[in-house]
């Protein structure tokens, strides 16, 4: 059997802090294609986070192993980008510096400044921030600072881009808006997405798949579904249908039912 | 019964014409003026008050603290030329402050350098930290004064010995501010660096220095009037040209108002430092941070 794209195998965390040891992670397993989006949710404190940065690298795993692309994860790198929570991008750059470091570095030697100005500028137009390029972060909004994050981890042309609950301290239709940019995107360029969220109504629009982690510590894997529901997904149009609808039901039933029990 | 329903488009902004102001021309100056007023107003009348009120209590006894009026009568030449030279010691006070502010100038570019370097040093470094921190917040309560024999001891020489007394008074806040600036970067940021796998030169040049700017900063404000205290305190000790000697030397010649004019020339030097650095700040964080 061919491997898959990315692979977590049998992964577990463990922190180790002065004598006390905390199991965050056991036994995770997760196949991941080429181009698909796969959503991890779970309540606060179940460790999908932790997963996350596992995958990207910045936790180093206690036992198991990620592979992507039939190669062991062991640093963090720029193919596997990261869109952080809170947009993380640094102050005393422009948007469009912010973006520019990140190809300055990825495509150092690779390609021309004039290439590397041309592909910053086209990230930008992905997200639909060209127009406020010469802004500094604390000059725009919430929701465009995490746009600008997108575009920055778009521009490293990842294999696998992570998101780790890019939309959570956004309002409601800021991020509805950033949803539907981001399923647009990646209708367009076929990226392997890896999303963290606690929001189920975000995990069925925009995954193919969702994978629900038991609560820590030592969460695992509790239940993969699969959302077969054509793309492109209009928002409006899917939420009667009752793929949708049922998807919605059993995540919710996996974690509030099952957690009461 | 129903309502007809408004349609909005919110994808066109509204503009609406206003008209045009009518042409006030001298509404900025006006507004200006009454800006700097309101500034510069409330210390002078505060500076009139002082000085009304040590006119009444100083009078014109010849003895023990000259009032404003005698000082003007006795030390007038040196309040309205400060720049003339006879040779000698025998300065206006604009020399006596340049060959200080020349001192502090060099010896402050050295602790600058210096601090800057070690505080990322014990910022970044956990042994680092260990090992060098008790010391330094140990050494960093020996006052300036106490330095002075010891480096002349070892500098033989009152110049060097001077710069090594603004290099040892002023290098604490610096280095301290630096290590909690470093200290501070925000894991984001670090992880930031890690994705793209920043070399440790780009991670310093491209992350730490500019997220520590701010500190940097503030350590180098409180070290820069640090270095002032300093360099008047040892030059009264080590003689020579320089305002701190000036101000002993009156004092030796019973001169009370030149010193009292050296004062103010050494108040005003020290401020105008400190907004130097404030500003010298605010042009490389552009703004970000620091009031």
């Amino acid at each position: 059997m061919a491997k898959a794209y990315l692979s977590i195998e049998a992964v577990g965390v463990t922190f180790q802090k002065g004598a006390s040891r905390s199991e965050v992670l056991r036994d995770i397993n997760l196949q991941v294609d080429q181009g698909e989006f796969v959503s991890i949710i779970g309540h606060s404190g179940c460790g999908k986070s932790t997963l996350l940065n596992v995958v990207a690298g910045l936790i180093p795993v206690t036992t198991g192993a990620v592979i992507l692309d039939r190669e062991a994860v062991e640093a963090p790198g720029p193919e596997r980008a990261v869109v952080f929570q809170n947009h993380s991008l640094l102050p005393w750059l422009s948007v469009q510096e912010n973006v520019r470091l990140a190809v300055d570095k990825v495509f150092a030697g690779k390609k021309s400044a004039a290439e590397r100005r041309d592909w910053t500028l086209h990230n930008l137009d992905l997200v639909k921030m060209t127009a406020a390029r010469d802004k500094r972060p604390s000059e725009i909004s919430g929701g465009m600072k995490q746009r600008v994050g997108i575009a920055r981890a778009l521009a490293m042309q990842p294999k696998v881009l992570l998101l780790d609950e890019p939309f959570g301290a956004l309002d409601a239709l800021t991020r509805a808006h950033l949803q539907d940019s981001v399923m647009e995107i990646q209708t367009a360029l076929k990226n392997t997405v890896l999303m963290i969220t606690h929001d189920v109504d975000e995990a069925v629009l925009l995954s193919d798949r969702i994978v629900m982690m038991t609560n820590g510590p030592r969460a695992g894997v509790g239940q993969i579904l699969s959302v077969d529901l054509a793309r492109p997904r209009d928002r409006l149009a899917v939420a009667g249908n009752p793929t949708y609808v049922g998807a919605r039901a059993s995540v919710i039933e996996f974690l509030y039912a099952r957690r009461a029990a | 019964m129903s309502f007809p329903k408004p349609e909005f488009t919110a994808s066109q902004p509204v503009a609406v014409d206003l008209p045009d102001p009518p042409p006030q021309p001298f509404a900025g100056l006006t507004r200006r003026a009454s800006a700097t007023a309101a500034a510069v107003l409330p210390p002078a009348f505060t500076l009139l008050i002082i000085m009304t009120v040590w006119q009444l209590a100083c009078g014109d006894s010849y003895d023990g603290l000259p009032s404003p009026s005698r000082i003007w009568l006795e030390s007038r030449e040196l309040i309205v030329d400060p720049f003339y030279d006879r040779g000698g010691v025998d300065k206006g006070l604009f020399w006596h402050i340049a060959t200080s502010l020349q001192r502090v100038a060099l010896g402050f570019s050295i602790s600058a350098v210096c601090g800057v370097l070690l505080g990322v040093l014990i910022g970044a470094n956990r042994w680092a930290h260990r090992g060098l921190d008790p010391i330094f917040q140990v050494l960093r309560t020996v006052p300036p004064l106490a330095w002075l024999p010891i480096s002349l001891a070892a500098f033989h020489e009152a110049n060097p010995s001077a710069l090594f007394v603004i290099f040892v008074t002023s290098i604490w806040p610096i280095i301290i501010n630096t290590a909690v600036g470093v200290r501070n970067i925000p894991d984001d940021y670090v992880n930031v660096a890690r994705v793209l796998r920043l070399s440790p030169v780009e991670y310093f040049f491209k992350i730490l220095l500019p997220a520590t700017t701010p500190y940097i900063f503030t350590g180098l404000r409180i070290g820069v009037g640090m270095s002032w205290l300093a360099i008047v305190a040892s030059e009264m000790l080590l003689g020579g040209v320089g305002v701190g000697f000036f101000i002993w030397d009156q004092y030796n010649a019973s001169r009370i108002s030149d010193i009292v004019v050296a004062l103010a020339w050494v108040g005003l030097t020290g401020f105008f430092l400190d907004r130097i650095v404030a500003f010298a700040g605010r042009i490389v964080s552009r703004g970000d941070a620091l009031s």
